[in-house]
């Protein structure tokens, strides 16, 4: 496992702040996914090490939680909010427009590998619905007719010296 | 007369050139109330809080006061304080404001509930998708720290708590406490049995733990600032206190609405605050308080004992903003956000988006919430994808039936609710669909087809 000083040093202040340590579980794998890009066997075996639990122990969150995954994806990853306010001003016509215009299926990633989109439950911003996060930012009201243009505005952020998504 | 706000939570929020740093929040009088309060005895505190009549803003509404005096104080195992920021019930957005906009509001009610409580320790678990939040909270925790507001010996009062946020991954379950608790032990987010494991005796690592939604540990800084009896004033009986409306859905203006509780109507906040339906448009169903409480039809009328004792009736539209009044309408305020449905939305679709979520986030423990949820969410698809068979109207009420009671936590209620009030009061759409479906079906050639509304909710 090569993970950078920073983050090395990130991880290991962090332990300790918590009464025991496999507390610090979901805050360890944030950390190493956002470096990776994903969680590999590895880095699930190395955090079992780190925090003294069995490998199957951090095994059994990563599968559980939606936001860990266990393969890289895109380097822009997109989730559309699909809960029912986002749904409500037209959420699904969003996601078809965004998935076409950044040419790719749902759930999928571009032959490119630039892109990523995928739906996700309510992000708690249904008051500007809809909404999609891009990596870790939140776009409120993006209609569907917003969505062609705010794919455009992805499109000319991404370039090849990107590094893959972190989140 | 329109109906007004009453800023108290969000009394700061927005306002022009109000940020998110403690020389700001300071100078708007911030920690002032914590410096106060800390020179008094704990017990003190927490009688305020009991005097308030406050209520929990997380959903359920359990008396906050009440809650706290569950604490197990006889087993001298340390006590911890966690405050729940996962805001994940759909429709709910008040949270993320505070968080986002006015952070030490949320650290100030953190020390001072942890302080009366006598906690060392405290949690925020912000959802994980809230990134932004959780930075937002480190730096001002770090400010907070530097001047002595958080960490040892605050204020040379002798007393010290530290307060951790950690992140969530992306699960609604996570937001129910027990769940919550399991997650920060860093373990999947199975709720736990009640009894024994009330979080107040056995909670974080078995030990009595508080969790306490964020508008409601900034809702006890206001408690504190102004007494019990006198907090106990603002809103209506068996309701003190404010509530954060967030308007979604199909609403002019949607946005959110800080107003006395029972002090506006339904009506006031559709039209006062949102701005009434779509323009063209007329609306046709409200979810008062977060999806998983039961939906309302327009139309629908309710009897009811008025504030002075005497029988009454109301329209969707007349019923009080407070809990009381929610509760005698077979329904409940939650979160208090609140999503509006116009006559354009497919009721059907709307409850099909719904079982989507649970099957989602069904945290797969309990067979009834497992399989209740995944076969809910089956059958309303097949409905809205032309399959639809008659008996799939009284299928869906008798699965919700068996789901709701009979699971390890609330999430089974949330499973049930939108499917036991959505079935019977729209019955009538139910029944047109599915009829149109069987007619295509028997004559393929017929033009008639069972095209989606293109609102597409599943
Ligand atoms: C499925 C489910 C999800 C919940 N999600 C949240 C949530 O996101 N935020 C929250 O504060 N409470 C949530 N709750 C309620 C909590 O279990 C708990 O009642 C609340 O945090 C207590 O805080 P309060 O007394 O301040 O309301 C949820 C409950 C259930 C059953
Ligand atoms: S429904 Fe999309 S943010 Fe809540």
């Amino acid at each position: 496992m090569n993970l950078s000083e920073k983050t090395l040093k990130y991880i290991d202040g962090l332990i300790p702040r918590y009464p025991q340590k496999r507390s610090a579980m979901l805050m360890v794998l944030h950390a190493i996914q956002e470096e990776q890009g994903f969680l590999s066997k590895d880095a699930i075996e190395w955090t079992a090490q780190k925090l003294e639990v069995v490998p199957m122990a951090v095994y059994e969150v990563v599968t559980f939680y939606p936001m860990f995954r266990q393969a890289p994806i895109g380097r822009r990853h997109v989730k559309v909010c699909r809960t029912l306010s986002c749904a409500l001003r037209g959420a699904y016509k969003v996601c078809d427009s965004l998935q076409h215009e950044l040419g790719c299926g749902l759930g999928q990633t571009s032959a490119d590998g630039n892109y990523t989109v995928e739906f996700v439950e309510c992000v708690a911003a249904c008051g500007s619905a809809p909404v999609v996060i891009v990596d870790d930012k939140l776009h409120e009201n993006i209609t569907p007719e917003k969505a062609p243009d705010f794919a455009a505005k992805i499109k000319k952020e991404t370039t090849v010296s990107l590094p893959p998504s972190r989140y | 007369m329109p109906a007004t706000e009453r800023r108290i939570i969000y009394r700061h929020i927005d306002e022009p050139g109000y940020t998110t740093d403690l020389v700001c929040y300071q100078r708007h009088g911030g920690y002032e109330i914590l410096r106060k309060a800390i020179q008094r005895q704990p017990e003190e505190l927490v009688q305020e809080v009991k005097d308030s009549g406050l209520k929990g803003r997380g959903g359920a509404g359990f008396p906050t006061g009440v809650k706290w005096g569950f604490l197990d104080r006889k087993s001298g195992k340390p006590v911890y304080l966690i405050c729940n920021a996962d805001e994940s019930e759909p429709g709910t957005y008040k949270d993320r404001q505070i968080i986002y906009k006015d952070p030490h509001q949320l650290i100030e009610g953190t020390v001072l509930s942890a302080f009366a409580i006598q906690a060392r320790l405290a949690f925020i678990y912000i959802r994980g998708e809230m990134f932004g939040g959780f930075t937002i909270l480190e730096r001002a925790i770090e400010e907070a720290r530097a001047a002595n507001f958080v960490g040892n010996n605050i204020l040379g009062s002798g007393y010290s708590v530290d307060i951790i946020v950690h992140r969530g991954a992306g699960c609604y379950i996570c937001g129910e406490e027990t769940g919550l608790i399991e997650s920060l032990e860093g373990k999947r987010a199975y709720p736990r049995i009640k009894p024994p494991y009330f979080p107040a005796v056995l909670g974080l690592y078995n030990c009595p733990t508080i969790v306490n939604n964020v508008e409601t540990l900034c809702q006890v800084k206001h408690v504190l600032d102004m007494g019990g009896k006198e907090f106990a004033k603002i809103g209506v009986p068996g309701d003190s206190g404010t509530h954060i409306w967030g308007l979604s859905g199909h609403v002019a203006k949607p946005g959110y609405y800080e107003i006395e509780s029972g002090k506006a109507t339904v009506r006031d906040l559709l039209y006062d605050f949102g701005g009434g339906p779509p323009a063209g448009r007329t609306i046709k169903a409200i979810i008062p308080g977060g999806v998983s409480m039961k939906i309302l039809r327009m139309g629908e009328k309710f009897k009811v004992k008025l504030p002075d004792g005497s029988p009454g009736e109301w329209g969707v539209l007349d019923i009080p903003l407070d809990s009381g009044s929610f509760a005698q309408c077979g329904t409940s305020l939650g979160t208090s956000g609140m999503i509006f449905m116009d006559d354009t939305t497919d009721m059907v679709e709307a409850l099909a988006n719904l079982n989507a979520f649970y099957a989602h986030e069904s945290c797969g423990q309990c067979t009834p919430c497992r399989e209740g949820s995944l076969w809910l969410k089956k059958i309303t698809t097949r409905v809205c994808d032309g399959g639809g068979r008659m008996e799939d109207i009284d299928l869906v009420k008798t699965i919700a039936d068996q789901v709701a009671g009979r699971t390890i936590c609330a999430h089974g209620e949330a499973v049930a609710w939108p499917c036991q009030s959505n079935v019977p009061k729209f019955r009538d759409e139910w029944e047109a669909k599915i009829r149109a479906q069987i007619h295509a079906r028997e004559h393929p050639e017929g033009a008639a087809t069972t095209a989606r509304t293109g609102l597409r909710l599943v």
